[in-house]
């Protein structure tokens, strides 16, 4: 079996695994990285989406081999301590979130969606967070929060 | 507490505050509070039930028929259960002595047929979906390997797809007694005679396509023992009702039992179950004496989740000709599936008194065919029964407005019940407590710009602009809340509609709520600390609020029906009042003085016209000291209740829709979409807008993209997501929205419930819109989801693009797959990322 070094939130891990071994069921069955949820079983749904080496990718779609020598970050490694990453603040704040099942991939996505467009306008973040679907939402406050994570990851505030 | 709690202290803590301050005032409910939940949420530090690890836990995955109707001759499992890590591998009939049969609570007439409902098949199969055989294993990868070594015969029998056909003379049947299940009708008023010399008949012909829920959070399972009794953890809406139910059908004693609802991610009906893998868990738990985990795939998900709607409506209006309505008289269809499920046939009956809308006329008649068919059977989905009325009702009532060449509000407006005219009896028998649909109407219209979108409408029509402008109106009222028990026990429901919940004050003042509430999303955790914070007067923070566990809840009717507030919240406010009612004498006590002359406010008890008083801190902790208590006191500040509502509550809005349809592509885009909710009076406007919102995305999902689609030999072909397309945020406006508010007066709080209306009222809205857009094109009806290739078509044949019933067997067939306005959605791999 193949042995793998990855790096998941600031702890390395030094791991055997099947060849076919999901990203996602590593962090979750193997590591008890349990925050990354799983949604869907053909990479549509983006409530697994994780950083890998600082890029937002569906965990359900790497494997766990691809990932050797990366360091992942998932929603479990945002906050420091006590303090929330800005994101989360905002998610909360605009109540973008109601069971909360897709939250973790939605921040992760929003967080890489706002360090490639830091001001996003409602169309871009609509058009970047497609590939993550919320069922509870109507993703009118998912926007709202998106845009104002956006204002505080730039330290801009209202 | 670090603080040792001896008498002294105790004293001393008591007399602390002799001086009260003033009332601040300030309440709680009413406040757009953020959610206590989002922490864990937002950190993930979540429970969701596939995230339980237990010592030695297994996984089981089952084998699924790929035969929508067929004989099995022959299971083998001895393949499967030779390979490495495998425990168990058990067919149907390994099990069939034990499994006994799935329970249906809603046996809706006497002579309903409720066929044999065995949790894994052990002779037929009649579903695509239905399990077979499973595989208990170390691991899930172990588990699936195993699945395919084990070998199944079928005997091939006929599917059953269209519910008209199955009710024809010669057609397969699905079970042996036939294809009806049941022919339930209710009817008030002479329709013969409204309909013989009427004016004006509309009869329109609409299908409600069948749904997949589609909550984010797959199901999953996790049971255990400890050889004696039994634990089992479910992505469930209900756990106290799931406890019952899984008693009477494992024989498992219900006091050995205890049903965990960790967090669950939405449910929207479709965890209104009690699914065969949860009866099936238990089962294997006990023969193997391990703890057992199955947790679904999304494609696993789409065959075996039960679906929602699936009926075809025929709606026939009796009117004067100012538009007025003498009648209404309506026939459904209703696709139970191969099963009736735990509310199975009671789901189109709750839209019974409902087609009837939020309209006076003097004659109603309404009758359901239940149909057995060869699929997944349907039960529970956002709205159950009320939106498929909705639909209908809001539908015919543009169709009557077009008819008489009049503006669809106005058509509404000359049938609705004035405001002044509440409480009003309905045809149908029900006590609308109380609305303004005057007021909710005018205030989204104002907000909509009503009047100048219709002048863009009309200069876009005359200038012949290839993109047309439509709008849809809307105007709802849905019955929810429920309800009242006697009420479901007239309708032969299985059970009561009550809530019930406890609260404690703590020696240290700090509060505990125990609902019998079921949340997975609606925030329960933040509003019912709200209502306890103002009825007791303590801080918002100082509350928490436990769910979810009958180990904890004892007692409860879970959550579904838009019933959590007005009968759960109810609960929690009057336990509030017991344990203020009890804290009042024991305060009165330590002041010495009579109780009818304390007074409570902002968490004090005071004397009368004195600063004299006892924070209900202090009361709690003599009451835990027990040192002192009036004679019949019992020491402890705490009390529970049981409510159980009068009557349901009946929300109302108006939603208005403005789409623009690309009659050359048939694409639909919505432009603006505005909701004004009257719920009733709020507890959080933040959690009810967001309700309100996500509702709306899910109606405008029926009436646009999603439909679950079934081949003719019965294969569903939507099974993933890239299939059945749930709306992204690409698919979605930004929804305005609104209230007003004209409070209920079933209830204290003047509650009425949010968790269904949005759901209920946009897809009409939507639906309204794409026809509105299409009418100089003579078109009269788009079935839905209304896809490019269906409006497409709808305007090039030139009338009326589909009359509903005769083209259901396309939808059968399969030949309509549903477009989202992005196309069919690839699926994304490692590049794709985030995106
Ligand atoms: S679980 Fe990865 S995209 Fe759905
Ligand atoms: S909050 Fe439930 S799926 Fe997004």
């Amino acid at each position: 079996m193949p042995r793998i070094t990855v790096t998941v939130d600031e702890i390395t891990y030094e791991e055997e695994v099947e060849p076919r071994l999901l990203l996602v069921h590593l962090l979750r069955d193997r590591l008890g990285r349990t925050g990354t949820p799983i949604g869907c079983d053909t990479g549509n749904c983006g409530a697994c989406t994780v950083m890998l080496d600082g890029v937002s990718v569906k965990s359900c779609s790497v494997l766990a081999v691809q990932a050797d020598g990366s360091e992942v970050v998932t929603v479990e490694g945002l906050s420091s301590g006590q303090e929330w990453h800005p994101m989360q603040r905002a998610f909360h704040a605009e109540h973008a979130l109601q069971c909360g099942y897709c939250t973790p991939g939605m921040i992760m996505a929003a967080i890489d969606l706002v360090r490639n467009d830091p001001d996003p306008s409602e169309e871009a973040v609509r058009r970047g967070l497609e590939g993550n679907l919320c069922r509870c939402t109507g993703y009118t406050n998912i926007v709202r929060a998106v845009r104002r994570g956006a204002q505080e990851m730039a330290g801009r505030h209202d | 507490m670090t603080e040792q709690l001896d008498a002294g202290l105790v004293a001393e803590r008591i007399a602390e505050s002799d001086q009260l301050s003033a009332p601040s005032g300030d309440r709680e409910i009413g406040r757009a509070r953020r959610r206590k939940e989002d922490a864990r949420l937002v950190t993930g530090r979540t429970t969701w039930t596939d995230n339980i690890q237990l010592p030695g836990m297994l996984y089981v995955t089952f084998l699924r028929s790929p035969m929508a109707h067929a004989r099995i001759t022959r299971v083998d499992t001895s393949a499967a259960r030779a390979r490495p890590g495998v425990v168990a591998a058990l067919s149907g009939r390994d099990l069939a002595d034990e499994q006994g049969s799935l329970p249906c609570a809603w046996p809706v007439t006497e002579d309903i047929v409720i066929p044999d409902h065995p949790p894994m098949a052990v002779e037929e199969v009649r579903y695509v979906g239905e399990a077979v055989a499973c595989v208990v294993a170390t691991d899930r990868y172990a588990a699936a390997d195993a699945l395919e070594e084990i070998e199944v015969d079928y005997e091939p029998l006929e599917a059953v797809v269209d519910m008209t056909e199955a009710l024809t003379e010669g057609s397969p049947k699905v079970h042996e007694t036939g294809n009806r299940a049941f022919t339930w009708r209710f009817a008030q008023g002479d329709v013969g005679a409204a309909f013989r010399d009427a004016p004006i008949v509309v009869e329109r012909d609409y299908v409600q396509q069948r749904l997949i829920p589609t909550a984010m959070e797959p199901r999953a399972v996790v049971a255990t023992t400890d050889g004696d009794s039994f634990t089992l953890y479910s992505a469930t809406q209900i756990p106290h009702v799931l406890r019952v139910m899984l008693a009477m059908t494992t024989g498992i004693p219900e006091h050995r039992l205890r049903v965990v609802a960790p967090d669950v991610g939405g449910g929207f009906g479709s965890k209104l179950q009690v699914t065969a893998e949860e009866v099936l868990a238990l089962l294997l738990t006990r023969r193997i004496g391990r703890p057992v985990k199955w947790t679904e795939s999304r494609s696993e998900g789409n065959l075996t989740v039960h679906h929602g709607r699936d009926q075809l409506q025929r709606i026939r209006l009796a009117a004067e000709r100012d538009g007025r309505l003498r009648a209404v008289q309506v026939e459904l269809l209703a696709d139970m599936g191969a099963y009736l499920m735990l509310v199975t046939p009671g789901v189109p009956l709750l839209g019974a008194f409902m087609y009837n809308g939020i309209y006076k006329m003097d004659a109603y008649d309404f009758t359901c065919t239940g149909v057995f068919t060869t699929k997944m059977p349907t039960d529970a989905y956002r709205g159950a029964g009320r939106p498929e009325a909705t639909f209908a009702i809001e539908r015919a009532m543009d169709e009557l407005a077009h008819e008489l060449g009049l503006d669809p509000v106005e058509v509404r407006r000359r049938n609705w019940i004035a405001h002044e005219e509440f409480p009003y009896t309905t045809v149908c028998g029900l006590t609308y407590d109380s609305g303004n649909y005057e007021a909710a109407t005018d205030r989204a219209l104002d907000l909509f710009g009503y009047d100048t979108l219709r002048e863009e409408q009309a200069r876009r029509r005359a200038e012949g602009d290839p993109i047309q402008l439509g709008i849809g109106v809307s105007t709802f009222t849905e019955m929810c809340g429920l309800a009242p028990s006697r009420v479901l026990g007239s309708l032969s429901y299985g059970a009561g509609g009550w809530e019930h919940a406890s609260v404690r004050v703590l020696p240290t003042g700090k509060v505990e709520v125990v609902t019998g509430t079921s949340p997975h999303g609606q925030g329960h955790e933040t509003a019912w600390s709200q209502i306890a914070s103002d009825a007791l007067g303590v801080p918002f923070e100082d509350v928490s609020v436990l769910h979810g566990d009958t180990a904890i809840s004892h007692k409860g009717m879970d959550t579904y029906g838009s019933r959590s507030l007005v009968v759960g919240g109810i609960a929690v406010l009057s336990a509030c009042e017991k344990v203020k009612d009890r804290a009042r004498e024991l305060a009165a006590h330590m002041l010495e003085a009579s109780a009818e002359d304390v007074e409570f406010a902002d968490g004090s008890f005071r004397v009368r016209g004195t600063s004299q008083g006892r924070t209900i801190q202090e009361v709690a902790l003599a009451a835990f000291a027990a040192h002192d208590l009036p004679d019949g006191v019992e020491p402890g500040l705490d009390a529970e209740t049981t409510f159980d509502p009068d009557n349901f509550s009946f929300p109302h809005g108006t939603h208005l829709c403005a789409v623009e349809v690309d009659t050359e592509t048939g694409g639909t885009t919505i432009r603006s979409y505005v909701a004004v909710d009257d719920v009733g009076a709020v507890v959080n406007p933040l959690i009810v807008e967001g309700q309100v919102h996500g509702g709306i995305a899910q109606g405008i999902g029926q009436a646009l993209f999603e439909e679950a689609i079934y081949d003719a030999e019965g294969n569903l072909l939507t099974t993933t997501m890239a299939d059945y397309l749930v709306p992204t945020a690409l698919d979605l406006p930004e929804f305005v929205t609104d209230r007003t508010e004209t409070p209920a007066t079933s209830n204290p709080l003047g509650v009425k419930g949010v968790g269904e209306a949005g759901t209920i009222a946009s897809t009409p809205a939507v639906v309204n819109a794409v026809v509105d857009a299409l009418r100089p094109y003579g078109v009269r009806d788009v079935r839905m989801p209304c896809t490019p290739e269906r409006v497409w078509r709808a305007i090039n044949s030139g009338t009326s693009g589909a009359s509903g019933v005769s083209e259901a067997s396309e939808g059968s067939h399969g030949s309509g797959a549903p477009q989202s306005s992005q196309g069919s959605r690839a699926s994304e791999g490692f590049e794709g990322g985030g995106r």
